[in-house]
């Protein structure tokens, strides 16, 4: 059964506020996306009218909680899924009516390490080189190319299952790169890997930017959004509910905070009280840490600190945060980033459809 | 390149893929053998002497061809288990974003299953070769029965390919595949003569596609091969083998075809 185009209003975003912005010439673009996913009787609205555009050459993160509708949303652009309702263009090509020409453009790297972990990584490369119609010294090329690039030279003939987590990530990036795609999907490349994977993955992901590879990037991370993106639309509950620079997302959250850990609770009152001319901020009784808005960044920080002091609260910790994804969905939603609420992120995936 | 062509490199690229893996993870081979040797001595030496063949011969000579048809209607529980597997590590995902042919991961597999289960068909026929089983027929007829097997192992894998899809997990693949082989192996011939079985199964075992295959490469070893009298299927085994290839290849490759094109996750 297929459900009618979605009656709810889905929010149109804005037009992309980026620099060298060229008009009209749209790499994705995605109107009224909708999935809905069944298992038993239940009915999880994944995707409620998703409408987005990326333009060529540019790099659009979508940020969300798991669950959001971010890996529904690669996959339907990547042609792996179907949606119910609502169209899809990759490169101007409908991504259901010119599938197999959508997949020549592309690159697709998910959250779970898509290679064979029983072939090297030179030998995994040679495959999908092949099976990008490359001939077999093509193949072998761009193969080498690719471990070089990767840092995989030494590794290139281990099998994979080998490798480390930042390695077969990396392996992964590089199998999508194999076909020099003009649009790359990159499903929380960094999710799961250690502080030092991450900063490599980063790395990686930056030089491929900057060679003019237009990018859909998915993350729970503010910060990695920061780091990589152009661009930031955030998903929640298959909606967009914002788009913007990183800096106007960050302006509408209030930029960085200062957080006190006091260390007698029965102090809480006075650090509030300390606090108050920074703004609104929360308590947190439980673990006795208040938060605020710290608009002067660094100097202000000090300022706090000598406040309290002049007030005699003891303090077990201070510092400086940068926002995160639950500040952002605190302002932007009055609630905090919920976890999984369609569980399409994670290795619960609702019951496949078996469809016809 | 034409369609065709290229559906055809693809699949030979997945294949060289699917046999590359094979000695990386020994353990399936030497389990899949081992399982084998297992029933050779369990029915040669154990319960063989307690089933008498009607009309006589050697026991060991009836039981080999059973064991070869029945190891390779259980090779498709390792297909099976290799497409689950494919699926959950996100595999399948990569190669349908590719833009290759939708077919060959699918004919890949298969006909690489082929060539893995003609290795697995040598050890266990020199195997049988020690515990006496001989081959008495012409090499004509020898070359058919190999061409046979390889056929039907090639039917099977497709019925393993879409267990593997239909499934969520390689366990369920696991035990999917046996509630379907293990009683499509025993209720047949292969292990015990037709004759002796009760009259509710007797019919079920004489049509069964693995008595089929079992009495026809008997009879083309040159091997005991007992069946009641006046019965179709036991006189007419040949034709009734390859009837069954081409109608399992043409039920079950289109549905695992098709079953592949609709995954959606």
């Amino acid at each position: 059964m297929r459900v009618a185009p979605s009656e709810s209003t889905a929010i149109r975003t804005p037009h992309p506020k980026v620099p060298g912005y060229v008009a009209d010439v749209a790499a994705i673009e995605t109107e009224g996306l909708v999935k809905v996913y069944r298992s038993g009787g239940d009915e999880v609205r994944a995707l409620d009218g998703v409408d987005l555009d990326v333009q060529e050459g540019t790099v659009l993160g979508l940020l969300g909680p798991n669950g959001a509708g971010k890996t529904t949303t690669v996959r339907i652009l990547a042609t792996l899924l179907r949606a119910d309702a609502g169209r899809a263009t990759v490169a101007g090509l409908d991504v259901v009516r010119d599938a197999q020409a959508v997949r020549r453009v592309i690159g697709l790297s998910g959250q779970y390490a898509a290679v064979d972990e029983n072939l090297t990584g030179r030998e995994n490369l040679w495959m999908f080189g092949r099976l990008y119609r490359l001939s077999s010294p093509d193949a072998r090329r761009r193969a080498d190319d690719l471990l070089g690039r990767f840092g995989l030279e030494d590794a290139a003939d281990r099998v994979a299952k080998t490798y480390s987590g930042g390695m077969r990530r990396r392996l992964d990036l590089a199998a999508a790169l194999v076909g020099r795609p003009e649009l790359l999907f990159l499903d929380e490349p960094t999710t799961g890997l250690d502080p030092r994977g991450r900063l490599g993955m980063w790395d990686v992901i930056r030089d491929q930017v900057r060679e003019g590879t237009t990018l859909l990037l998915t993350t729970q991370y503010l910060e990695e959004a920061d780091e990589l993106a152009d661009d930031i639309a955030v998903v929640d509950h298959g909606r967009i509910i914002a788009r913007g620079t990183a800096d106007e997302l960050k302006a509408q959250v209030g930029g960085e905070r200062i957080e006190v850990v006091v260390r007698h609770p029965d102090d809480l009152r006075r650090a509030v009280a300390t606090l108050a001319p920074n703004g609104d901020g929360t308590c947190d009784r439980h673990t006795r840490r208040v938060t605020v808005a710290a608009r002067g960044g660094a100097q202000e920080l000090v300022e706090v600190v000598k406040r309290l002091g002049d007030a005699s609260v003891e303090v077990d910790d201070v510092g400086l945060r940068r926002p995160t994804l639950d500040d952002v969905f605190l302002t932007l939603t009055g609630h905090v980033a919920e976890d999984g609420s369609t569980g399409e992120d994670d290795e619960d995936e609702p019951d496949e459809e078996l469809a016809a | 390149m034409s369609a065709f062509a290229e559906a055809v490199s693809d699949g030979r690229v997945v294949a060289w893929r699917n046999l590359k893996r094979i000695p990386r993870i020994p353990e399936l081979a030497i389990f899949a053998i081992l399982q084998s040797i297992m029933f050779v001595v369990l029915f040669a030496f154990v319960f063989g002497g307690a089933i008498p063949l009607p009309g006589g011969g050697s026991y060991k000579e009836y039981l080999m061809p059973g064991i070869y048809i029945q190891t390779l209607a259980f090779a498709s529980i390792t297909t099976a288990i290799g497409m689950a597997d494919d699926m959950n590590k996100g595999l399948i995902d990569r190669f349908r974003s590719l833009p290759m042919a939708r077919s060959a991961v699918l004919s890949g597999r298969t006909s690489a299953d082929v060539v893995y289960n003609a290795g697995i068909l040598v050890v266990l026929m020199l195997s049988g070769l020690v515990v006496g089983w001989r081959v008495h027929g012409t090499v004509a007829d020898f070359a058919l029965a190999i061409l046979l097997m390889l056929m039907f192992t090639f039917a099977m894998a497709w019925i393993g390919v879409l267990l593997g899809l239909l499934v969520k997990t390689v366990e369920n693949a696991q035990q999917l595949g046996f509630l379907v082989i293990f009683p499509l192996t025993f209720i047949s011939s292969a292990f015990v003569p037709v004759a002796t079985l009760p009259s509710v199964l007797k019919p079920i075992a004489e049509w069964n596609p693995v008595s089929a295959l079992v009495s026809a490469t008997r009879d083309l070893f040159g091997n005991p091969n007992p069946y009641p009298s006046g019965s179709w299927p036991g006189e007419h085994a040949l034709p009734l083998s390859v009837a069954w290839i081409i109608g399992l290849l043409a039920v079950f490759a289109p549905l695992a075809v098709r079953r592949y094109r609709s995954i959606e996750r």
